[in-house]
């Protein structure tokens, strides 16, 4: 395959606001069942190990007409939670049997209680994930939510999910962390080989395809993208943060790419990277999943950071570690958590001399021009001072 | 047409009472530096104001410093000032207002100025914004920061999980916490002590706020419950000083309810009650006796509001126990307004309207507060639904003046009670 096709395949995938692919996957055995989870993080494992296929819900981005979600939004609300209620009113989310709705932010915790009434005969939970990272109050806090899930989805899958279902569970995570870091690492070494565009649908393809299928896919594409040399661009070399909940537009992504940024790392679907490490296999798959996001989890907006020294620290090494030479914030209008976050974020890098630029978007901004031309500037910039 | 509000505004023994509690909070915060008083600074949702008082710390408030100064038409200035340096214009106006304040000096609103915190008990109680806020304002001090975690009560009920979590937190982090940046070791039976004189003043309170199941009500439980609410739902509640508030205020309103008569206003007595409504979402603070006029000069008086319960919902038996200190305190955290799901929300809020025999349900949607904004039109349109009253929806903001348009309000408000009134009034034969 050639890196065309997978991309191709991914945009179709990214398209399809259908979920086609769940379909087809729920249709190809008897007695299958899909779990929707929103933005930031839920453990994806144990939806593997019932037996279930995970799918994310990013929205409705750019090609959605939101017809019903914006009855039930004032407009000082960002996007992402009236076009996700449109996908369901819609009927598109139909081939899920349940949503999860992680503790990120309020507009995304009101819309669990939103889901409970609007979708009656759905299993819908709130996920919450603690704030305090002692595994002893934290970790057991967040060991009996993951013990409820693990319950509840057995329940609806009709068998017990065994510490064993769980741990093969983690493994095929595991190895879907390392093919997508082993990406990273090669956009970051070659950016004009690995356009973030096209990782970006990569990572999307994973919100609803099985997780090894989607492993395989990403080798695939590294293997392809190797056999092919692209042309190399005298860009900088940015990190984009603020994009972990809301999508942009695809178009927006390419306007970055095209206004002469390289963008080497980023807080996309974070989901896929959230944790840092392999989760053990041996030992508790529940106490593993809770050590892994308790000590080795993304920095955050939606995570409390108990020291402020290190406060914009995990951002900072995202951007030594991969060599930017900057950092463009992009944050959904309306967004508590990017947009509080923000300041802090930028005096951090300001007192390391990490420059930045920053805007807001929406899932259908349609006018991409003045974001471009900012990140132009700002991509000129970078290379006057490194000049 | 209506009169312009006066500039008299008539005062009752308890809310002269309730201004010297204030003010003498504000003055023993204004000196707390130099007298080496330690200071901690929390949030009104799950605080842990009984708990603080043990180790002899003022209390803080900053949310009541915010809405204060929106009151004193301050917050607008320190709102620009907060944007100007860097603060979205997106986010809640309650941090910006602080924020600002901060960066001018922070002089509090009665004048005096505001001590540096010892310590930030970050109470995470029914709002994500509150986490950010003690993260931007501990940049400024030098000063420990303490997280409680409360967890969101999604399914409409407290588990054991969660409130253990809760417990072991205030064991084992706030505690402690409070005892290093203090010099005092905990007593719990001086815990106990301060709980037994919440429960005084929670009993009066609900007394008080279910007084206007009377017809007509003797308290307006919207705006003048932000005043009833004061001193409860901030440093006060575990005092005997708030306990004896309480009392005082009980025996006024039950003079009101022996003579029949309604709830008092700025401008005096009531007059008639022809509309009783149930309030969702928070009061406008920038024009708060304008936005209170619209409703009494149309003898709309508010007999239930969820606002009186983002400090502690108590109205179906819950009480701060002094024989379960530590779990009455995780329970009231986690059993606060906006720590409650939608539908649990909605359930109450229809409860009101049927059990308080409101003519509808008015909410007042807030630009600052996704923690009650969000999901509020799908709840007007279940309560509806389910009470057969009909709803309004008014958009505002907390504190931010610039997002209150008094022409707006009024039309939408004088067009509901137009409806209100054709609902109620007689059919021609
Ligand atoms: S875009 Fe921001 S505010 Fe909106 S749901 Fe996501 S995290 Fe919450
Ligand atoms: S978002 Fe709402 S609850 Fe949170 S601080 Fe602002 S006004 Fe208060």
């Amino acid at each position: 395959m050639t890196v065309q096709d997978i991309v191709n395949r991914c945009q179709a995938l990214f398209d399809d606001l259908d979920f086609q692919a769940v379909q087809d996957w729920k249709a190809a055995a008897a007695g299958r069942k899909a779990i929707g989870y929103m933005p930031i993080y839920v453990p994806r494992e144990i939806i593997h190990a019932a037996g279930m296929l995970p799918v994310g819900i990013f929205g409705g981005g750019d090609q959605l007409e939101v017809i019903h979600g914006d009855a039930y939004y004032q407009s000082y609300i960002c996007r992402i939670p009236r076009s996700t209620i449109e996908l369901g009113i819609s009927g598109r989310l139909d081939c899920l049997d349940g949503m999860l709705f992680p503790s990120i932010c309020d507009v995304i915790r009101n819309l669990s209680g939103m889901w409970q009434l609007l979708f009656e005969d759905k299993y819908v939970r709130y996920f919450d994930v603690p704030q305090n990272y002692r595994d002893d109050v934290g970790g057991s806090f967040y060991i009996h939510e993951l013990q409820q899930l693990r319950d509840d989805l057995a329940e609806m899958a009709g068998r017990e999910i065994s510490d064993e279902d769980l741990r093969q569970s983690i493994a095929v995570y595991n190895d879907n962390r390392r093919v997508i870091a082993d990406l990273y690492a090669l956009r970051a070494k070659q950016p004009w080989q690995v356009p973030t565009s096209e990782v970006y649908l990569l990572l999307r393809a994973g919100m609803v395809l099985p997780v090894e299928e989607h492993s395989q896919l990403i080798r695939d594409y590294v293997a392809a993208a190797d056999a092919e040399q692209r042309p190399r661009r005298d860009n900088c070399r940015v990190v984009v943060n603020g994009v972990f909940c809301e999508q942009p537009p695809l178009g927006l992504i390419k306007s970055i790419e095209m206004a002469g940024c390289y963008v080497v790392d980023d807080d996309f679907l974070l989901v896929t990277r959230w944790l840092l490490d392999d989760v053990p296999l041996e030992g508790d798959p529940l106490e593993n999943l809770s050590a892994a996001f308790l000590h080795r989890s993304a920095a955050t907006s939606a995570k409390f950071e108990p020291d402020k020294q290190d406060k914009g620290r995990f951002l900072i090494d995202q951007v030594r570690d991969n060599g930017a030479e900057g950092v463009i914030f992009a944050a959904p209008s309306f967004c508590d958590p990017a947009l509080l976050d923000r300041p802090m974020l930028q005096d951090a890098l300001s007192a390391v001399d990490i420059p930045f630029t920053a805007f807001k978007y929406a899932e259908n901004t349609g006018q991409l021009q003045a974001i471009r031309e900012q990140a132009g500037t700002f991509a000129d910039s970078i290379k006057l001072w490194s000049a | 047409m209506s009169k312009a509000p006066s500039t008299e505004v008539i005062k009752e023994p308890s809310m002269l009472k309730q201004k010297a509690m204030i003010d003498e909070n504000f003055k023993l915060l204004s000196t707390a530096n130099e007298e080496g008083r330690k200071v901690s600074s929390t949030f009104v949702p799950g605080n842990l104001n009984e708990l603080l008082m043990c180790f002899d710390l003022a209390r803080n408030f900053p949310e009541i410093n915010a809405l204060q100064n929106g009151l004193r038409k301050q917050s607008g200035r320190f709102i620009m000032e907060a944007e100007r340096n860097g603060q979205s214009e997106d986010v809640c106006t309650y941090v910006k207002s602080d924020l600002g304040m901060m960066m001018q000096g922070n002089v509090g609103p009665t004048g005096d100025p505001l001590p540096d915190p010892d310590v930030l008990v970050l109470s995470y109680t029914g709002c994500f914004t509150f986490m950010k806020w003690f993260e931007l304002v501990r940049e400024h001090y030098d000063c420990e920061t303490v997280m409680l975690h409360v967890p969101y009560q999604a399914d409409g009920k407290i588990t054991d999980n969660m409130r253990d979590y809760v417990v072991k937190q205030i064991k084992e982090e706030v505690i402690p916490t409070l005892e290093r940046v203090s010099g005092v070791k905990f007593d719990i039976d001086r815990l106990r002590e301060y709980l037994r004189q919440s429960a005084k003043a929670e009993d009066d309170l609900v007394w008080i706020l279910q007084s206007a199941k009377n017809k007509p009500s003797p308290i307006d439980a919207f705006f003048g419950g932000v005043y009833y609410i004061g001193p409860i739902f901030t440093a006060f509640r575990g005092t005997e000083a708030a306990a004896e508030y309480y009392r005082t205020l009980r025996g006024e309103i039950q003079e009101r309810l022996t003579n029949g008569q309604g709830p008092v206003t700025p401008e005096g007595d009531f007059g008639e009650e022809k509309f009783r409504l149930v309030v969702e979402g928070t009061p406008n603070y920038t024009n708060f006796r304008e936005f209170w006029k619209m409703f009494y000069d149309e003898g709309a008086v508010v007999v239930a509001s969820s606002y009186t319960k983002v400090g502690g919902v108590y109205d179906f038996g819950f009480r701060h126990d002094p024989d379960h200190p530590l779990e009455s305190l995780a329970d009231y955290c986690l059993g606060c307004y906006t720590n409650l799901s939608l539908p649990a929300r909605i359930k109450m809020l229809a409860g009101y309207v049927e059990d308080y025999q409101a003519d509808g349900l008015l909410i007042n949607s807030v630009k600052s507060c996704n923690s009650f904004s969000a999901g509020q039109l799908l709840m007007l349109r279940e309560i509806e639904k389910r009470t057969g009253k009909p709803g309004a929806f008014i958009e505002t903001d907390l504190v931010d003046p610039r997002y209150f348009s008094a022409a707006n309000v009024k039309n939408r408000m004088e067009s509901y009670f137009q409806m209100l009134q054709q609902k109620s009034a007689p059919r021609a034969a």
